[in-house]
């Protein structure tokens, strides 16, 4: 049988800033930098997400592509789209949201509803020149 | 999520702009013809190449990064911007005796990563020289 890969992208638009409590104010600008400023700043993120499966021989499908686009949109983009995502998502109540969390994040978000295919990767561009690819890797 | 070490990958692109022309001293001016085309051209031509640096490594709870961003971006500028941003490839030591393919610059751009940057693991370089046209070396 042949395994096929499909991919589905989607945007949002969300704000954020990097702060770790148990570290001072100082050191805390030190290892964030501007992205320390606690009122925040936003990013336009890319979101993609690749499923892998074997071709259905009934429908030619890997997945029914509606039911990765539906569950993207309940289970990621209606949480963090327009959102602060330190202050309105709870997986950045205590983790910071950085890219590299982003993805974790939303890969743990997927993961459990994803079940007509299984879930390869999730990527995010926080800019078109950077971006974290997650693979559900311990 | 906090507690746990999960392990991603993080890539960043970088522009840099350079002339290059395909030619090997070994062989005729035919044969180079042949061979290269118009990368043939003695007057060089020029590209903006896109490079595209993946590393990876368990995210450290502390900071919610895999490496700082500002370190990889220190690391290329210095190492990689300073060497090959607008020069001409074959004057450059690294090409003396090596042809400046994109495939050679993507090899060159690796060993400089893997043996200076120690922050997170190297995964792999791609380069685009065009839209049409890329190049990954992953070590191998």
């Amino acid at each position: 049988m042949s395994m096929v890969y499909l991919t589905r992208k989607a945007e949002f638009s969300a704000s954020h800033y990097y702060h770790n409590p148990k570290l001072s104010a100082d050191e805390n600008l030190r290892l964030f930098g501007k992205c320390n400023n606690p009122n925040g700043h936003g990013h336009n993120y890319t979101l993609e997400v690749t499923v892998k499966g074997e071709v259905n021989g009934k429908s030619g499908f890997v997945v029914d592509l509606r039911d990765v686009k539906n569950i993207m949109g309940r289970e990621v983009l209606d949480a963090l789209d327009h959102r602060f995502l330190n202050k309105e998502v709870p997986e950045f109540a205590t983790a910071i949201p950085t890219t590299e969390n982003l993805a974790i994040a939303i890969w743990q978000r997927l993961e459990p509803k994803m079940t007509a295919a299984q879930l390869h990767r999730v990527r995010v561009y926080e800019t078109p020149d950077l971006f974290v690819d997650f693979y559900g890797e311990a | 999520m906090s507690a746990k070490r999960y392990k991603a990958h993080l890539s960043r692109r970088y522009m840099i702009s350079a002339s290059h022309r395909l030619h090997n001293d070994d062989l005729s001016e035919l044969q180079n013809d042949t061979l290269y085309g118009k990368c043939n051209n003695p007057f060089g031509h020029g590209h903006n190449y896109m490079v595209e640096v993946t590393v990876s490594g368990p995210v450290n709870p502390e900071s919610g990064m895999l490496c700082n961003l500002s370190d990889l971006d220190a690391f290329v500028r210095a190492e990689i911007g300073e060497r090959f941003d607008h020069q001409n490839l074959n004057l450059l030591p690294q090409f003396a005796k090596l042809v400046p393919t994109t495939e050679n610059l993507c090899i060159a751009i690796y060993e400089i990563l893997k043996r200076g940057f120690n922050s997170a693991h190297l995964e792999k370089v791609r380069i685009e020289e065009t839209m049409m046209n890329s190049f990954e070396y992953a070590g191998e």
